[in-house]
């Protein structure tokens, strides 16, 4: 027992020391986020968190989103669209090298494309990819893809953490040693803790500000307080406690990033579910809730009303909360009107984050208003996948849905909300056939209308982006248009 | 009667004394809950979050303007209604497996009583009361049941220690040569003698449901909401213990002295039941 107490506290030592040197040298980060990824291949998965560590870092796209959500050049620098829009080329570029040294060629990206489009493909975002008919491989640095008919978004597509491309030599091990052409190459992951990444001196693009970059998983709110104010952690990139972010504000050490994401947060309803399949129920409840309590009581005044599922700081965004006021009065006629004069008992299933458990009760009470009982149970994420998002048994869950421009959701009859409008599954065909810039702006607007119109679901709020960092860390991005903490661009002050 | 004795005394006196005033409070704020509380903890006032005691609120309110005094009252309603029919479980059970234990002292059943009580001690009661809620669903009645369930081999062991010792007394003997069965002795004379015993413990067995019941809240285990429960109260203001300090210490304040008084109670009431101690203490 005590020489090991002594090695502990050796090893304590050593890592303050560590610590201080690194903190000179000020060529490491350490960025604290609160869910640790289940593995590292961004192409075969849905989570989130891969995509927070490996998107841009460790692993780049054709294209790739900038901080404002712009789609811009990544391995690819320039791209070619024939007249009738269903031709892309892209030419890449140069001397880009994988992090085993191999070198990035036209082969890649056909085999990176025909992974996530083929049969045996696990790629969380198939639908990306349904467009494409061949991928021919030109020269070594010109790769030829071939729509079955033009698609508007096809750049921006290409631009998704699912969409990155790898190489065949290392594909197999992507989960445990993620091999990119990114600005930092994989370190070591020590699970349930951290994942390192060091900068990549053969980059191909302009280098890494930092020479090293640390992830550290914190799920608790009060411990991720705790870690940032005993500077344990320079940053920290979605915090979990509004709450915390004034003290953070007030304090000089620090500063707080608030921005945009695309996560719409809404009370998602179980359309297939009696009493939920009557539009006038959906009705009444929209009218039930009153968003700004919930911004205010769950998210401390962060966050933005939304009143259709689509991201507010959007051009082609509809303001549509008026037609889903707060109004109880009308809310309880709505349910008499539907035959439910007393209202009705259903579940609410919410799942770990705050926006859900407190705006859970809040909405439990502003339901109770107009009569409707719910009752609350508290699951843990792989309970809320199995039970509600694969199962979809439940009547009512809050969830933020954080893909960018996931309009298209709506669509699919068998997504876990279970809405099905024909004309609005046409819609959205039609839209992926259209590349007519105001066409398609026209087209996105109606379907925020279509779903609004129908009170698919509950609209709450767009999830504020919130990050706090140490006031000498500059470049990280305050919005999140896509789920990544890009450290490519990130540096400390002098 | 030394003057040592007599401050002993008078303390023991004084505990008993503190200790029930203690748990009345706090059973009287739950029995007035069921009829009455200053607020309706149903209902949320968002834009009174957060404010500190004040004549409208003597307890403040928390991060949905919810009074904490309310919240409080029905959350001791919560506490003891878990603690209590926990006990009744482990009393229910436990009593009666410790009497036939000593009953047939030796035998059998006996070991088979016994061992069993062994493996329930054996395993860590909090993480398998977590076990039991996280497969079974969390809600009231399965912390109840996971509380309820370490409960009994505490009170099958007393029962049947307490029991051991009866049986060797002499109006036993005559009960015995009467012809009366191990069953009936045990109701009519050996049951009677334990109470003072039982009910000891019990007070002991209370307070720690109450903490468990608060531990499994906590974690988000017990009760859920809207029922308030102390133990979730302090797990929702964690993150703002520094903004709004009296979110925490309030049902902090309620669980510790909930659980000191009934300590005290039952320190009390061994004094008082418990003969030997009585004659040590003159």
């Amino acid at each position: 027992m005590k020489p090991k107490t002594t090695t502990t506290g050796l090893a304590s030592v050593l890592a303050l020391i560590a610590g201080m040197g690194a903190a000179q040298a000020q060529g490491d980060l350490v960025i604290g986020m609160q869910l640790e990824p289940p593995h590292l291949d961004p192409t075969s998965a849905a989570a989130g968190a891969i995509d927070q560590v490996t998107y841009a870092n460790i692993f780049e796209g054709l294209t790739r989103f900038g901080p404002d959500g712009s789609v811009n050049p990544g391995l690819a620098e320039s791209w070619d669209i024939s007249d009738d829009g269903r031709i892309y080329t892209f030419h890449l570029h140069e001397g880009v090298t994988f992090h085993d040294g191999t070198a990035l060629d036209a082969g890649d990206v056909k085999f990176s494309l025909d992974r996530a489009r083929g049969e045996d493909s696990t790629n969380a975002q198939k639908g990306l990819f349904a467009g494409i008919e061949t991928v021919e491989v030109v020269d070594p640095l010109t790769v030829r893809v071939t729509l079955a008919q033009p698609d508007g978004s096809f750049l921006f597509n290409m631009a998704w953490g699912d969409a990155v491309i790898v190489a065949p030599e290392s594909v197999d091990q992507l989960k445990t040693n993620p091999v990119g052409t990114g600005a930092f190459r994989f370190a070591d992951w020590a699970q349930g803790d951290r994942i390192d990444i060091v900068r990549n001196e053969d980059y191909w693009g302009t280098p890494a500000g930092l020479e090293s970059a640390t992830f550290k998983f914190i799920s608790d709110p009060t411990a991720a307080f705790a870690a940032m104010m005993a500077e344990d952690i320079d940053a920290f990139s979605g915090f979990p406690a509004p709450e915390n972010l004034p003290q953070f504000d007030a304090d000089p050490r620090f500063k707080v990033l608030v921005g945009s994401t695309e996560g719409e947060t809404i009370l998602s309803t179980n359309n297939a579910q009696p009493p939920f399949d009557d539009v006038k129920v959906r009705k009444a409840m929209a009218h039930a809730i009153d968003r700004q309590a919930i911004i205010d009581g769950a998210m401390f005044g962060y966050g933005t009303p939304i009143g259709t599922h689509f991201a507010p700081h959007h051009p082609d965004y509809v303001d549509l909360t008026g037609q889903s006021a707060h109004d109880p009065e009308l809310a309880r006629s709505l349910l008499a009107e539907a035959g439910y004069p007393d209202g009705f008992t259903t579940t609410l299933k919410l799942p770990p984050p705050s926006y859900a458990r407190r705006g859970g009760e809040i909405i439990a009470a502003q339901l109770r208003e107009v009569g409707i009982e719910t009752e609350i149970t508290n699951l843990e994420w792989a309970q809320w996948l199995e039970q509600v998002f694969r199962g979809k048994d439940f009547g009512l869950t809050i969830v933020s849905h954080t893909e960018p421009m996931d309009i298209g959701i709506y669509a699919d009859p068998d997504y876990y909300f279970q809405y099905d409008n024909p004309a609005f599954t046409e819609l959205m065909t039609d839209l992926q056939g259209e590349s007519e810039p105001e066409a398609r702006s026209e087209m996105l607007r109606k379907a925020q209308r279509i779903i609004a119109e129908d009170y698919v679901n509950g609209y709450l709020f767009q999830l504020a982006s919130l990050s706090v960092a140490k006031t000498g860390v500059q470049g990280l991005w305050k919005n999140a248009p896509t789920q990544a903490i890009d450290l490519t661009g990130v540096s400390w002050a002098d | 009667m030394s003057a040592r004795d007599a401050i002993l005394a008078a303390a023991r006196g004084r505990s008993l004394l503190v200790g029930a005033l203690l748990t009345l409070v706090f059973t009287g704020a739950a029995l007035v809950s069921l009829a009455w509380t200053p607020y309706d903890i149903t209902a949320l006032d968002i834009a009174n979050k957060m404010t500190l005691p004040a004549p409208a609120h003597p307890l403040g309110t928390d991060h949905f303007g919810r009074d904490i005094l309310s919240m409080i009252m029905v959350g001791a309603r919560t506490s003891i209604a878990v603690a209590l029919v926990a006990v009744g479980i482990g009393m229910g059970l436990g009593v009666p497996l410790g009497l036939a234990a000593a009953a047939h002292k030796g035998s059998l059943l006996d070991e088979v009583i016994m061992r069993g009580n062994d493996l329930v001690f054996a395993f860590p009661a909090l993480l398998i009361a977590i076990m039991i809620t996280a497969v079974f669903g969390a809600s009231a009645v399965n912390a109840i049941i996971a509380i309820g369930i370490f409960n009994i081999p505490v009170f099958a062991r007393l029962t049947r220690s307490g029991a051991l010792s009866l049986w060797t007394r002499d109006y036993v003997l005559a009960a015995r040569v009467a012809g009366k069965g191990a069953a009936r002795i045990s109701v009519e004379h050996i049951l009677p003698n334990v109470t003072n015993l039982l009910i000891v413990q019990g007070t002991i067995q209370f307070s720690l449901g109450i903490l468990a019941e608060a531990g499994l809240s906590y974690v988000g285990l017990g009760a859920q909401p809207p029922t308030p429960s102390w133990g979730r109260m302090l797990a929702d203001s964690q993150t703002m213990i520094s903004l709004a300090p009296h979110m925490t210490i309030f049902p902090g304040m309620a669980i510790l002295l909930t659980v000191l008084g009934l300590n005290l109670t039952g320190d009390g009431l061994r004094d008082l039941l418990d003969p030997q101690l009585r004659r040590a203490g003159r």
